[in-house]
């Protein structure tokens, strides 16, 4: 049994059916790729698993918790975090403010007046933060504002706001988007790192392959608001679907 | 000491300093000098700094930290004076149930405003808190005039029953008292040519106002102050990290009724009466301008703000065209008249037009507002006295404020 389970998951907008009985089972400790071309639903699902949108109908259950009509800070409390396309980060905050905020959204739940205590006196909570930002390699820069900083930096900054809370599940949205190839490498290279150290499931949507054959150890391929094929990479690289899908049946 | 870091600490210092000596540091000219018009030393004026200080400090916490503009502030410090009001007519002529049950009334109210107003964010939940203000003046006008007195105001009469004091003395309302000491009363101090006035009513305004402050600068540097600033800066990343966004809101717009309620309820137990005109949009405007002219989101910035612009309401709006004369009396007649009539649309009635002006070059040039301004001037300051290896520092340590 999987730690995440998705079955039959439908969402339709308007005249357009963006998932279609979709469904999909991740184990728990892997590294799951979901990839397809453009249009192919894998934002729409990712949308779906925390709480942005609601499917019409099927069902999403993470750890014996559905995650139907969950919002979606209760989602993150269960233990799933995400990456965003564009990083969102808090902007006008510091570093270590940043890594400090979901830190106590673990710590205290969802909503606690803490509004006596000072920032200065929750060294535990800072030391935690200052390890997490060490862990991405921005220890340097905790004091710094967070807008500041390169994309690449904002990024792995996401990250490290991402691993403080200790997840069960990790979903990256396109973790390389925009970036170059020495950078992409980098990420991979920390995304490894982070695998070794932390037991934290991951799933990955990407479109760049590179990274796909390089991480993950099980890849599903979306077309059409569907799973059209599951399987290892090698498996996945020679069948006929994916290269269908992709290039329009024009083989290689 | 007090939980606050040394750069807070000697901030709090500072402001107690400077509010317990308010009477002398307002009153710099001696009394029969033609400079003695612009002193602000009188209790009317400095009891009004503080209570808009009060008012303007809360509004900064749902302001300035959140991120939320409300345009209908005014209506809980209205909620706040016709309860405090209320209590000096049903119980008595002491001001601490007054204050306790302004603070109360305008949380409850804010609750209920809150609750539905932060539905929605930006310009919509302006809009929102605007109608909820501008529909709470039309209440108080017109519908609840049982309760408000519609048009007059509410005020004292000889007949309340104020059960736990007395209905009247001698044939006159009894003045407001914090356990016989009257707000009224003090002392009267001559130095010299100088006069001073000692005044209860305003040292019991000091003593909220320094608690006002110091509540905001503990929430400030609290971890639920860091929410906030989190809400401000980005409303998309909060739920993915676990946070409900909402009651952290709610809380910020409530704790900042709640402030409006105090500065309400001291209002009432400086001056007993209550009108509806307290509640209108322009009240609720004024808070906004204070708190930009002073620096939005800084500690200092809307208590500096709120004493700038009652300065310039009471002391700008009292210069009339004699006075010009006199000034420019040394000059031959033609060019006096040419000058008092250039000088004439800024004074008396025209303060507002100063008001406006300077807002407008602080919010063009010094978007952080005063408290920027000081900051500027201390890095040339520190600048010139310690070479360029500063600068950077202080360019970092300023950019917060922004």
């Amino acid at each position: 049994m999987g730690i995440l389970e998705i079955s039959g998951v439908n969402k339709r907008f308007g005249g357009l059916k963006a998932l279609d009985d979709v469904n999909l089972d991740i184990a728990a400790g892997t590294v799951h790729a979901i990839i397809g071309p453009n249009g192919a639903g894998k934002s729409t699902l990712l949308n779906c698993l925390v709480g942005r949108l609601e499917p019409d109908s099927g069902s999403v259950s993470f750890n014996g918790h559905s995650l139907l009509g969950v919002k979606a800070h209760q989602i993150n409390q269960f233990g799933v975090s995400r990456v965003f396309q564009t990083p969102e980060i808090f902007g006008d905050l510091t570093l270590l403010e940043n890594v400090m905020i979901p830190a106590f959204t673990k710590r205290d739940g969802a909503f606690k007046l803490n509004a006596w205590p000072s920032v200065d006196g929750e060294s535990e909570v800072r030391d935690q933060a200052l390890f997490y930002l060490e862990e991405v390699n921005l220890a340097g820069k905790a004091q710094v504002r967070a807008d500041e900083m390169s994309r690449g930096d904002k990024r792995r900054l996401e990250l490290a706001m991402c691993l403080i809370q200790d997840p069960k599940l990790l979903l990256l949205d396109e973790p390389t988007a925009g970036m170059s190839r020495a950078d992409t490498n980098d990420t991979i290279d920390l995304l490894k790192k982070i695998g070794e150290e932390f037991n934290i499931t991951k799933v990955i949507i990407e479109h760049d392959m590179h990274v796909v054959f390089s991480l993950a150890k099980k890849v599903s391929v979306m077309a059409q608001g569907t799973v059209i094929v599951e399987g290892a990479p090698n498996e996945i690289k020679g069948d006929e679907r994916v290269q269908e899908a992709y290039l329009g049946g024009a083989h290689l | 000491m007090l939980g606050l870091n040394s750069k807070d600490q000697k901030l709090f210092l500072v402001v107690i300093v400077v509010t317990l000596l308010a009477p002398f540091i307002l009153n710099p000219f001696p009394e029969n000098s033609e400079l003695a018009q612009f002193n602000a030393g009188y209790p009317d004026l400095m009891q009004r700094f503080a209570i808009f200080g009060i008012f303007a400090i809360g509004f900064n916490i749902l302001f300035g930290l959140t991120g939320y503009l409300s345009f209908g502030h005014a209506a809980f410090l209205g909620v706040g004076s016709y309860a405090g009001v209320w209590m000096l007519k049903l119980l008595s002529m002491n001001v601490v149930p007054a204050i306790i049950m302004s603070v109360i009334f305008a949380g409850l109210f804010s609750l209920l405003v809150g609750f539905v107003s932060l539905r929605r964010s930006g310009i919509y939940f302006s809009i929102l808190t605007l109608a909820f203000a501008q529909m709470s003046f039309a209440l108080a006008y017109s519908v609840l005039t049982p309760i408000t007195n519609g048009e007059t105001g509410l005020q004292l009469a000889l007949d309340d029953p104020r059960i736990l004091g007395v209905s009247q003395i001698d044939g006159s309302i009894p003045p407001t008292n914090f356990f016989g000491l009257e707000m009224r009363d003090g002392f009267e101090l001559a130095l010299g040519p100088w006069v001073f006035t000692l005044n209860f009513g305003y040292y019991l305004c000091a003593v909220f106002v320094l608690g006002a402050f110091y509540l905001s600068m503990r929430i400030f540097n609290s971890p639920f102050g860091m929410m906030l600033r989190a809400i401000k800066t980005n409303q998309t990343r909060l739920p993915y990290t676990g946070m409900n966004p909402k009651p952290y809101t709610l809380a910020a717009f409530v704790i900042s009724g709640m402030y409006a309620g105090l500065a309400g309820g001291l209002m009432v137990a400086m001056d007993p009466l209550a009108g509806a005109e307290r509640m209108q949009w322009t009240a609720s405007g004024e808070v906004v301008l204070m708190t930009i002219l002073g620096g939005a989101g800084t500690l200092l910035g809307p208590l500096l703000g709120a004493g700038v612009i009652k300065y310039f309401e009471n002391i700008f709006s009292k210069i009339n065209d004699t006075i010009l004369y006199e000034w420019f009396s040394f000059m031959p007649d033609g060019l006096q008249d040419v000058f008092v009539f250039l000088i004439h649309p800024f004074i008396g009635k025209g303060w507002h037009l100063t008001l406006g002006i300077m807002f407008m070059l602080v919010v063009i040039f010094l978007p952080g507002g005063v408290v920027e301004g000081g900051q500027r001037f201390m890095r040339l300051f520190k600048r010139g006295d310690k070479g360029s290896k500063s600068s950077g520092d202080a360019a970092r340590s300023a950019s917060p404020a922004e």
